[in-house]
C-alpha cells in the first residue's frame, strides 16, 4: 500500500526539530505569547456556559454515533447534496482527489481559483497539484496568506501563521504582495489593524473576480445536504458566494447526521477554538445555492484505516478547534513545524501516525512527542482521549534496539535475586567508572538528564550489614 | 470498483462488530418562551461586546434614526434589498439602489452601505442569522458593502443557539453574524476589519 500523504514529506525524527526550535528564542516568545493569550479567552467563555460538560458529552456521542454509522450517513448525505442540485465525488487519495479538482478547474476554463482555509486541502498538497496542473491557488485567510506569501509552512491548525509575530508579517508583505497581485501599501507598520488592511486592499480584486472558488467545510449535515463553514474574516464568504463554481473538500468524518446536531457543535467550535462566544461568520449552504455550481469531494486518504482501530478511532471525532495545541506544554515550546505535518500537537501526533503509519522516523516519534500531562483531553471538546492513544501508540510503535536489548538484560537481571545482588555489588565497586552521558544509542536519554549516582552500596548489602538499621 | 464503493466497503469492515452508542442530550435545550426585558438587554451587551454600534428604539422612532445614521457617515447610494419596510427609509434622502436587476460584485463594492432586516437574533451570543428572506436580499449584499445596517425587531431574539437553529430552515442559505469582519491571525489578538463589512450597526426594536 501507498504510503499516505499529509501535506508535507516526513523527515527527521520529532526530537531533532524540537531541539532546533526550542533554540529560537523568537518562536519560543511569539508562541508563549499567543497560545496565553488564547488559553485565557477559551477559559472564560467555557466557564461561562452553564451546561459545557453536557454539551461535550453530546458532541462526544454524537460524533461517535456518526462514525460507528459513517457509511450509512455518508450515502445519505450524498442523496441530499445531489437532491439540492449539487455534485458528489468521492476521492480514495489525495492524488485522486487532486485529480478530481484539478479537472473540475480545468472545465470551467479558469486558471485561477481562490481558496478558502482547508485542513483538507492543505493535507492533500492541493495547491501544489493545481499548479503542476497551471492553475494557481490564492490563499485568502489571513493566516494562509501570510504563510503563502513567506513562502512558509503552517504551524497551526487555526492560526497556520502563529510562529510569525506583526514585525515579521510586516517584512513578508512589505516584500512579497508585489509578487502576487497589489503590492503592499508604501508606508505599511506593524499596527495589526494596518496589516489587516493590507490584506483586504491586497485581496479585494480578486474576490470580485474570481469565477472558481475551493473550500472545505466544518460540518456536513446528512439529513438536508447542509455545507457548514465557520470563519472570521468574511474571505470565506466572499470564496463562498461570489463565484461561480464552488468546490468542498471534506474529509468523510466531518458529516453529521442531523440539523439539530448543529446546535450542539455551534457551541462548542467557536467557544473552543478562538475562544468567542460566537466566530464573527457562519456560512450554511444546501446543494446549489442562488444558482450557484456546487461539488462536493468526499475524501478518504487513510480515514478509513483509523476507523478501523479500536484505540485510535476516536481521533476522527476531532472538529480541529486547536485547543490541546494551545494547551499543550510540548507544542508551545516546540511550535507546528517539528511535528512534520499539517497536523500538529496532541491531535497531530496521534492522528498523523495514524494516517500515515509508523514506517518513518518522524511518524515512530511523534506518539512521544508528550508528557502525557493530559491537559489535551481535558480542553478537548469532543473528549479525545490523547494521552491513552499517545501510549497505545507508543505500545505499537517499533522499539530501538538498544531499548530493546536493555530490557532483555534487565529481565535476566531481575530474574533472580542472586543475579541482581551480584550486579549491585558490581556496581558499587565500578562507580567512579560511570560517565556523565551514556554511550552510543543510549545518549538520548542522558541528552536532557543526569544520570543517577550509583550509590557505594545497595540498599541490600545495606539491610544485610544493619540488619534493617537495628545494629 | 469505483472509489464511492472501495470508501463504502472499507468503512463497513472497519465497524464490523462495533456497537452503537446513545446520544444524551442533557444540554439546555430550545426556551421557547417569549422575549423578556433581560433577554433583549443581554442581545444588546453581546453585541456590543464584538465593537458592533447597538441602538435600542421604538418602531417610530426607525426612520429618523436610520436617516440621522446615514447622514453621520455621509453615505449618498445604499442598497436596500425588497421586503424592507419602505417607511423606515423616507426621512433618509439617500439613492436607494433594489438589487434588480441583480447588481455585479463591482457595483456592490461602490456603494455606501446595505440595510437589512433578518431571520433570527441570538441573545446569548450576540449574533443575527440572515437567511435571504424579504428584507435581507442575496448573499453578496451583506458582504461586499463595507457598512451593514441591520434592523432586529425585540421578537426575533431568542434565547439560545439551540432556539435559533429550531426556528431556521437549512434549505435557505445562512449567513450567521457576529459582530463586524475580523481576524484573530496576528499574536491571536481579535482585530476588526477585513474582507466582510467593517462597520455593523444593530437597531433594535421594542
Ligand atoms: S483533538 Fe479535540 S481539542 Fe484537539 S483540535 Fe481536535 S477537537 Fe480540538
Amino acid at each position: 500500500m501507498s504510503v499516505t500523504f499529509l501535506g508535507m514529506p516526513a523527515t527527521r525524527p520529532f526530537p531533532r526539530n524540537a531541539a532546533r526550535a526550542v533554540r529560537d528564542s523568537q518562536l519560543r516568545f511569539n508562541l508563549r505569547k499567543a497560545t496565553r493569550t488564547i488559553r485565557a479567552k477559551r477559559a472564560s467563555v467555557v466557564a461561562e456556559a452553564p451546561d459545557w460538560a453536557e454539551l461535550r458529552e453530546a458532541g462526544r456521542a454524537i460524533k461517535e454515533h456518526t462514525l460507528r454509522n459513517l457509511d450509512k450517513y455518508l450515502v445519505q448525505l450524498e442523496e441530499s447534496v445531489t437532491a439540492a442540485g449539487g455534485h458528489v465525488h468521492w476521492a480514495a487519495d489525495a492524488a485522486e482527489a487532486n485529480r478530481i479538482v484539478a479537472d473540475l478547474v480545468k472545465a470551467t476554463g479558469e486558471t485561477e481559483v481562490v481558496k478558502v482555509k482547508s485542513m483538507a486541502t492543505q493535507e492533500i498538497g492541493l495547491n501544489e497539484a493545481l499548479l503542476a496542473q497551471g492553475i494557481t491557488a490564492y490563499e485568502t485567510d489571513l493566516a494562509e496568506l501570510i504563510v503563502q506569501l513567506g513562502d512558509d509552512r503552517p504551524s497551526h491548525i487555526l492560526v497556520p501563521a502563529i510562529h510569525r509575530n506583526r514585525a515579521e508579517i510586516r517584512e513578508i508583505f512589505a516584500e512579497h504582495m508585489s509578487g502576487w497581485g497589489r503590492p503592499a501599501p508604501e508606508d505599511l507598520t506593524d499596527d495589526p489593524a494596518a496589516l489587516a488592511e493590507a490584506a483586504r486592499l491586497h485581496l479585494r480584486e480578486r474576490f470580485l473576480k474570481t469565477k472558481v472558488a475551493i473550500s472545505g467545510a466544518n460540518f456536513a449535515i446528512a439529513e438536508t445536504g447542509t455545507m457548514v463553514v465557520l470563519e472570521s474574516e468574511g474571505n470565506g464568504r466572499m470564496c463562498l458566494t461570489l463565484p461561480r463554481t464552488l468546490i468542498s473538500v471534506v474529509g468523510i468524518e466531518k458529516v453529521l447526521p442531523t440539523w439539530r446536531d448543529l446546535e450542539v457543535f455551534l457551541q462548542l467550535l467557536p467557544r473552543s477554538s478562538t475562544g468567542e462566544r460566537m466566530n464573527p461568520y457562519t456560512s450554511m449552504w444546501t446543494g446549489a445555492a442562488e444558482g450557484q455550481e456546487f461539488h462536493l469531494v468526499l475524501l478518504d486518504n487513510g480515514r478509513t484505516g483509523v476507523l478501523a482501530d479500536e484505540v485510535g478511532r476516536q481521533a476522527l471525532r476531532c472538529i480541529r478547534c486547536s485547543a490541546c495545541l494551545n494547551v499543550c506544554p510540548v507544542y508551545e515550546r516546540t511550535g507546528g513545524h517539528a511535528y512534520g505535518s499539517v497536523y500538529p500537537g496532541p491531535i497531530g501526533a496521534i492522528l498523523t501516525p495514524q494516517l500515515r503509519g509508523m514506517g518513518s522516523e518522524l511518524d515512530r516519534s511523534l506518539p512521544y512527542a508528550s508528557s502525557l500531562c493530559g491537559a489535551c483531553y481535558e480542553v478537548c471538546p469532543v473528549a479525545i482521549d490523547i494521552p491513552s492513544v499517545l501510549v497505545e501508540l507508543r505500545a505499537r510503535a517499533p522499539h530501538p534496539w538498544a531499548e530493546r536489548a536493555g530490557m532483555a538484560a534487565a529481565g535476566w537481571v531481575l530474574e533472580r535475586s542472586g543475579r541482581l545482588a551480584r550486579m549491585q555489588r558490581a556496581g558499587g565497586r565500578l562507580r567512579r567508572l560511570v560517565p556523565r552521558r551514556l554511550p552510543g544509542p543510549l545518549g538520548g536519554w542522558t541528552d536532557t538528564r543526569d544520570l543517577p549516582k550509583v550509590p557505594e552500596e545497595s540498599f541490600r548489602e545495606w539491610w544485610d550489614r544493619t540488619d534493617g538499621g537495628r545494629r | 470498483m469505483s472509489s464511492r464503493d472501495l470508501i463504502l466497503a472499507r468503512v463497513r469492515r472497519a465497524l464490523a462488530g462495533v456497537p452503537d452508542v446513545e446520544i444524551t442530550r442533557g444540554y439546555r435545550g430550545p426556551a421557547e418562551d417569549r422575549p423578556s426585558a433581560e433577554r433583549i438587554r443581554l442581545f444588546e451587551e453581546r453585541v456590543r461586546d464584538y465593537r458592533a454600534v447597538v441602538h435600542v428604539l421604538e418602531e417610530a422612532e426607525v426612520a429618523g434614526r436610520v436617516a440621522r445614521l446615514l447622514g453621520g457617515r455621509g453615505a449618498h447610494r445604499v442598497v436596500v434589498p425588497a421586503g424592507f419596510p419602505s417607511g423606515w427609509l423616507d426621512a433618509a434622502g439617500v439613492e436607494v439602489l433594489a438589487d434588480d436587476p441583480p447588481l455585479s460584485a463591482a457595483e456592490l463594492d461602490a456603494v455606501d452601505g446595505v440595510l437589512t432586516t433578518c431571520a433570527v437574533a441570538i441573545a446569548e451570543t450576540g449574533t443575527i442569522v440572515l437567511d435571504t428572506g424579504p428584507g435581507q436580499g442575496r448573499r453578496a449584499l451583506t458582504l461586499v458593502p463595507d457598512y451593514h445596517l441591520c434592523v432586529v425587531r425585540a421578537a426575533q431574539i431568542v434565547a439560545g443557539v439551540p432556539d435559533a437553529v429550531a426556528r431556521l430552515d437549512p434549505k435557505r442559505p445562512l449567513t450567521w453574524i457576529s459582530g463586524p469582519s475580523a481576524t484573530s491571525d496576528i499574536e491571536l489578538n481579535r482585530v476588526e476589519g477585513v474582507h466582510g463589512p467593517r462597520s455593523l450597526e444593530v437597531l433594535i426594536v421594542t
